[in-house]
């Protein structure tokens, strides 16, 4: 898996047209390659700690514990409550992030109003939130969704804006000469200008959802993959924490790997340096 | 100074007409006179020119007709008609293309057929006949990422076109390209404009191509921006490479050029000496 985000081709400026009808980018070959070898690299340095005595699990101890934490459900349980809570805080945040970003970069009213409130809990972490989540909202999952909601709101309601107050005024200007009024701008030229804004908004969003998430759950919960890793730590239960660890990685590259793919498909039009 | 042009001889009531347009800017504590008291005429299927130094506030001339920008004082009839915004019947090229990125070829010309809701297979139609005009049918599917900059401004010039207006308002539409790309634009823009016929005022820092193309070409000065000089240019089309090359076109040049380079005033005075130590 190419973990880097490599620009997808290099377009000359001159010679558009061949570059594009030629093949695009660089082998792809060479990337994976070096990726692989060094996950390699690093599970032998891991390997080679433990073998020295450092405190931390032999690999294989990591991957028997993990077997058992599948055979007996709990991991598959874990993994289920999390992602289920970083999908339902995340959709719901950029559900209002994206039609309150671009109301805030199309009106100047909404966006007077809105912002110091935006700025004012950008400097709180969400995870500061937490305690008086819990207090106001009981420990169910609703403080959880909660601080998820607004870190994913906050990350992608920033750049929503972003992106529709730095659509091209020339293209603004090309739809109203061609008769195209303030509605149509929006759908037509808003919109798909700002789009590639949106989806970095998004990456990021769910960056911080998910990091939010394991704190969350490190604080307050009876399930999942932060918890799970509280509970093991009271036992000096280091697999299980690693296993823990793990899993929370792959899942937050799996998702951005996803979300990277709906880039790419969605922003193609882009001239990319 | 001001100048008042009425339209050529023997044609009627003016397609355009800037009447006494002034349009002031506040920099800071300072106003800057983009257009002072700017007055022409432009008659029905003209090719009309602007040519003069930056700063002579062609483009913002070119913005107030396209009701982009509004006139401080005075006004801007098209049609009989005060401008007040923009409008489908009034084309603009702009020098940046302004091609909308996410849109291919086809769509992007399809674009204003759209805002006026015309049904998908006409649209369809139309487009593809002023894609074939300019030339670029192998590339009706192509993203302009994937254009030449000429072929950009020829898919933008398809899309003033597709709307059908009137009036083609050409903001140095050539102005980043290539000598030779250039040279071959202004034929074809030439071409086309010989078969569809419109009224067109086009904006240029090239003299060459300011009489190339011209019925008339309008000289500015700067500072304040106005009207300096009108030039006719009384040669047939079609023209071409030969033209070009003719005494005819070689006196006019040399009389716009010196209309544009040596305006009263504005030749620039000699930088304060440094002193050395």
């Amino acid at each position: 898996m190419a973990v880097i985000t490599e620009p997808a081709a290099k377009t000359g400026r001159d010679n558009r047209l061949a570059s594009s009808q030629t093949r695009r980018g660089r082998p792809r070959g060479l990337p994976l390659a070096l990726n692989a070898v060094s996950i390699a690299l690093g599970i032998g340095v891991w390997w080679a700690l433990a073998a020295l005595g450092v405190k931390v699990p032999q690999p294989i101890e990591v991957v028997s514990r993990a077997r058992d934490l599948l055979a007996d459900g709990t991991l598959e349980n874990d993994i289920l409550v999390s992602l289920g809570r970083v999908l339902a805080g995340f959709v719901l945040g950029t559900a209002v992030a994206i039609p309150v970003g671009f109301l805030m970069g199309w009106y100047g009213v909404v966006r007077g109003l809105v912002e110091p409130w935006i700025q004012f809990f950008r400097t709180i972490p969400p995870l500061a939130i937490i305690p008086l989540a819990i207090v106001l909202m009981g420990i169910d999952e609703a403080p959880k969704i909660f601080v998820i909601f607004l870190a994913a709101f906050l990350a992608c309601v920033i750049s929503t804006f972003q992106g529709v107050v730095s659509v091209d005024r020339t293209l603004i200007n090309a739809a109203r000469v061609l008769g195209t009024r303030d509605a149509g701008i929006f759908a037509r030229v808003v919109v798909p200008a700002s789009t590639p804004f949106i989806l970095v908004g998004m990456r990021v969003g769910l960056g911080s959802a998910w990091a939010t998430l394991v704190a969350a759950e490190l604080i307050a919960a009876q399930q999942g993959l932060g918890y799970r890793m509280q509970n093991a730590q009271l036992y000096y239960d280091l697999p299980t924490i690693f296993v823990g660890l793990i899993s929370i990685g792959i899942l937050g590259l799996l998702m951005d790997r996803v979300l990277l793919v709906a880039e790419r498909r969605l922003t193609g039009w882009q001239e990319r340096r | 100074m001001t100048t008042s042009n009425s339209p050529r001889p023997g044609t009627q009531a003016a397609k355009i007409s800037v009447q006494a347009v002034t349009k002031t800017f506040s920099l800071g504590r300072q106003t800057f006179t983009a257009l002072d008291q700017v007055s022409l005429d432009i008659a029905d299927n003209e090719f009309v020119t602007v040519v003069g130094p930056s700063g002579c506030g062609k483009s913002t001339l070119l913005n107030i007709l396209a009701g982009l920008e509004e006139p401080t004082e005075g006004q801007a009839i098209v049609d009989g008609t005060p401008v007040s915004g923009p409008g489908p019947e009034r084309g603009v090229i702009f020098q940046q293309y302004a091609l909308f990125p996410w849109l291919t070829v086809r769509k992007n010309v399809e674009f204003g057929l759209k805002t006026a809701r015309v049904p998908k297979a006409e649209r369809r139609e139309r487009a593809d006949y002023f894609i074939r005009m300019v030339g670029l049918e192998d590339f009706a599917d192509a993203l302009p990422k994937m254009l030449s900059g000429g072929m950009r401004q020829r898919c933008a010039i398809a899309r003033a076109y597709a709307v059908n207006p009137s009036i083609l308002l050409m903001d140095e539409p050539f102005g980043a390209l290539d000598a030779l790309t250039r040279v071959k634009l202004q034929e074809q823009l030439l071409d086309t404009w010989s078969k569809e016929q419109r009224t067109v005022m086009f904006i240029t820092h090239d003299v060459d191509e300011a009489v190339f193309l011209a019925n008339r070409v309008v000289v500015m000065a700067a500072r304040p921006g106005r009207i300096y000089d009108v030039i006719d240019v009384d040669l047939p089309y079609p023209r071409s490479e030969e033209f070009r090359l003719s005494p005819e076109f070689a006196a006019l040049r040399n009389r716009v050029w010196h209309s544009v380079y040596h305006q009263d005033g504005t030749t620039p005075s000699s930088p304060p000496a440094l002193t050395t130590a």
